[in-house]
């Protein structure tokens, strides 16, 4: 088994709705899913859709190929028709789309007249049509009407009960009348977890203990900010909604000083505004976890859509020479470790670390059996009451031998904490000589790196041992290289290397994957960027040129056949 | 006790003469007649000749960026409501490239204590005009005169609702100790707008031409109206008011988060027995 099924339609619609079901109910049957979504800036209208793939083997990518297309308007019809597979169906109201279309792939199921009928009214109308999917896949409804049970509790038993009728009805008709179907589940399993990556995001935060979080809304990276807020109450956060992402980024800064762990985030534009509080992070060595959320640019681009163009800006960003950790989680199950990852280097190394992801991951949703937050350690290297009862002398700066000064919580005791975006002496205060400033450089920054370096983990391989074809990227394109692998496997050694640790940039000390490379006849690097941004950082951090490109810039990500397509023209 | 010395800092390396001396000295004064001891206080500051206070004095400092004080400040009550934060700047530092943030500290009530050292000028940069410039001031910079509109710093105050507005002069300390010793008694965020003259920049705002000018309010002025302290906020010109203009008891922004009520954000860990439950929403 493995279907996709596209929902198309105008923003407003409920596309979403349906998508967010039917990914669902399928994660509670065990199945393995992924979704993706694609939609355009406005709250109606314009043309959107959500991709749901499920599958009985793992799935990490969106395939171009559909089974079922749910069109809640002919534009939808207009524009993926074409997509369909041999066995694909489309299923509409031609009474809604005012147009009955022919041809044998048409499944014309009156939504609307179902809903009111059986559910007394035309709102129930996508309950009709996601009870018809569950219908022409044969699957059994219990899930869904457990889903409708929970969504609708506080509402009332009418309520539940029209919308079972409603999704019953469009099951029953479906089940009757897609004669040509023929599809079918395979035996439910286990049920998996369904999480977004942006959700992974703020559930990496909670369980590093991350007690405070400031940012101004910015698509695609606000859903960590919906998450977080979702915990406030419960796990003890302060979530401020700030003026401007300058306020944000210090009033993270100020809350990190005083003693929590704190994160803040955006996307592009948003962090660009960050960046002179980036700098503050580095000098007066404050740890924060910055989270940012890639769309395209230039200025506001395509504020939807996805893109991996701000690796050298994140890299470089921030006036001034610094320390900084940078991770580019693949999935939701590394956003959730990497994060956790980035609030403990942060504090351990007191400097800044970002999780750089972009629209596509922060909106796929991914299965798991489970994510285990157990391994996840929180380590406190602040000194505290009990600590600083113990200390005679106190210095924020102190010339440490490892260049890591104690971090004291001001207000824990008598010892004061002062910190200076100025060079400063070991006690915080402003100063002016060479010697003071040579010697908080190389504390601040010589003597954290290649500590900081022990800890980056090499990139992870999938694939053939002794590949003749590499393929390499970095962050969310991980999924959609794993698949390229699977199939490209059938008929050649092909391996990939996906770089999920990029900054300090690995060493080749645990794995030779420089040997690696060279000694495959062919590495392709992949990217969705139009200048191949980390192949440029591989060869300035480590001499190495990747033979070939991919490079995807038109916003939209990946599909298994698309990336096939271009890697085979590489390959010639 | 905490006395006198205990806050001594280092030397100020202010111009001989400048404004900023005097406030430092009565904003020591008045901590100590507080009882309020270093390690209770937090000084949160910018960047400017005013903001360079936290050096001058001795206790928890935070001197960030240029306009970002208030944020830092925020941050650091949201994470500790039990330490005393007051944030000093200058007027192109609060009121210029921190404006947005002003705005939005007034609207929240976050209870952090501004000192706004105002001197009408830019002295770090040496000279040119500041968001308090009065229209028609000739610098460097502004050869034509300054074209903008003077910015009226307790006015805008009264008009956002601001929880505490007061107005002082650096060369009258006693009354200045008092408006200082009040901010930090409010609950709630407070702008002290402290009238300083720049003796190396600002050749028409001396100690002589606000000492011609400024007056006390009268003793049963009634700083809860809000219509008359806008009224009193705008009076500039020939008479420039001392004093509250303005003070209301709206909640302090602390004080609205239900998290915050036992303990402060500092003393609250992460409760690893609730993490079991937080994958749930997920299946």
């Amino acid at each position: 088994m493995d279907y996709s099924i596209k929902i198309g339609g105008e923003a407003g619609q409920g596309i979403q709705t349906v998508g967010d079901t039917l990914s669902r109910v399928f994660a509670r049957s065990g199945y393995h899913v992924f979704t993706h979504q694609d939609y355009e800036s406005r709250v109606r209208g314009g043309h959107n859709f959500y991709q749901v793939r499920v599958s009985d083997r793992r799935v990490s990518a969106s395939r171009s190929k559909i089974d079922i297309l749910v069109a809640f308007d002919t534009e939808s019809i207009e524009l993926h028709a074409a997509e369909l597979s041999d066995q694909g169906q489309i299923i509409y109201d031609s009474a809604t789309l005012k147009g009955k279309h022919a041809g044998p792939q048409f499944l014309d199921i009156p939504f609307r007249a179902l809903a009111v009928e059986h559910g007394g009214s035309s709102i129930m109308a996508n309950t009709v049509a996601t009870g018809a999917i569950l219908g022409m896949l044969g699957m059994e409804m219990d899930l869904l009407l457990h889903i409708i049970r929970k969504t609708f509790h506080k509402k009332g038993e009418e309520i539940i009960g029209q919308n079972t009728s409603a999704a019953m009805a469009g099951f029953d008709v479906a089940v009757k009348q897609c004669l040509k179907c023929s599809f079918s589940a395979s035996e439910r399993t286990e049920p998996k977890m369904l999480i977004a990556g942006v959700d992974a995001v703020g559930l990496g935060a909670v369980a590093s203990g991350c007690k405070f979080y400031a940012a101004y809304p910015m698509t695609p990276s606000t859903g960590i900010m919906n998450y977080l807020a979702g915990k406030e109450k419960e796990f003890g956060i302060v979530v401020e909604q700030a003026e401007d992402e300058i306020a944000a980024i210090n009033m993270t800064l100020g809350a990190s000083f005083a003693g929590v762990r704190a994160m803040t985030a955006s996307s592009g534009g948003g962090f660009a505004l960050m960046v002179e509080g980036l700098s503050l992070a580095g000098i007066t060595e404050t740890p924060i976890v910055i989270g940012l959320a890639q769309r395209p640019g230039p200025a506001t681009g395509l504020p939807t859509r996805t893109e991996q163009g701000e690796l050298q800006f994140l890299i470089s960003a921030g006036h001034g020479e610094f320390p900084r950790v940078i991770f580019a989680p693949g999935d939701p199950e590394q956003a959730v470790h990497l994060t956790h990852r980035a609030f403990d280097l942060a504090e351990k190394y007191q400097i800044p670390a970002c999780i750089v992801f972009d629209q596509y991951l922060g909106d796929t949703q991914w299965t798991y059996r489970e994510i285990d937050l157990k391994k996840l350690v929180n380590i406190d290297y602040r000194l505290r009451a009990d600590a600083l009862k113990d200390v005679a002398v106190y210095k924020r700066y102190a010339y440490a031998e490892n260049g890591i000064s104690p971090l004291a919580v001001p207000g824990d005791s008598k010892h004061l904490v002062v910190a200076d975006s100025d060079e400063h002496d070991e006690e915080g205060h402003i100063i002016e000589d060479a010697e003071t400033r040579n010697r908080m450089v190389l504390k601040r920054l010589y003597q954290k790196i290649p500590q900081i370096r022990q800890e980056i983990n090499p990139p992870l391989r999938y694939g053939a041992e002794v590949p003749d074809v590499v393929l390499i990227g970095w962050g969310s394109t991980y999924g959609i290289m794993r698949e390229a692998v699977d199939v490209l496997s059938a008929t050649r050694a092909v391996a990939l290397l996906h770089f999920s640790e990029l900054w300090p940039f690995p060493g080749v000390d645990a794995f030779d994957y420089i040997s690696f490379l060279k000694n495959a006849g062919k590495t392709i690097c992949i990217e969705q960027n139009a200048t191949g941004q980390f192949a440029r950082l591989m060869k300035a951090e480590t001499g190495f040129e990747i033979s070939s490109g991919v490079y995807r810039f038109d916003g939209r990500p990946f599909t298994v056949e698309a990336l096939l397509g271009e890697i085979h023209a590489c390959l010639g | 006790m905490p006395v006198l010395d205990d806050y001594k800092g280092q030397s100020p390396a202010w111009c001989p003469g400048c404004g900023n001396f005097s406030i430092l000295k009565t904003f020591k004064d008045a901590v100590v007649d507080l009882g309020i001891e270093p390690h209770q206080l937090m000084v949160v500051s910018g960047i400017g000749q005013a903001a360079k206070f936290p050096h001058y004095i001795k206790c928890n400092t935070f001197n960030g960026l240029h306009g970002r004080a208030l944020p830092v400040a925020t941050g650091i009550r949201l994470a500790n409501h039990h330490l005393i934060v007051a944030a000093v700047a200058g007027d192109g530092d609060c009121y210029g490239e921190g404006g947005n943030h002003l705005m939005h500290a007034m609207r929240r009530n976050v209870n952090v204590k501004l000192f706004v050292h105002n001197n009408q000028v830019y002295g770090l940069t040496k000279g040119q005009a500041s968001p308090t410039t009065s229209e028609g001031t000739v610098t460097k910079n502004q050869p034509l005169g300054v074209f903008s509109e003077q910015l009226n710093p307790m006015a805008l105050a009264v008009a956002l609702d601001c929880s505490f507005v007061a107005r002082g002069f650096s060369g009258d300390q006693v009354h200045l100790k008092s408006l200082i010793k009040g901010a930090f008694n409010h609950k709630g965020f407070s702008l002290v707008d402290i009238l300083q003259p720049c003796v190396s920049f600002n050749k028409v705002n001396t100690y002589e031409w606000y000492r011609q000018r400024v007056y006390h309010m009268e003793a049963d002025y009634e700083p809860t109206d809000r219509v008359k302290a806008f009224a009193r906020a705008l009076e500039w010109g020939e008479r420039i008011p001392l004093g509250i203009i303005y003070r209301n008891s709206r909640p302090a922004f602390e004080e609205r988060f239900p998290m915050l009520q036992e303990s402060a954000l500092v003393r609250q860990c992460l409760d690893l027995s609730k993490l079991s439950g937080i994958l749930k929403e997920f299946y």
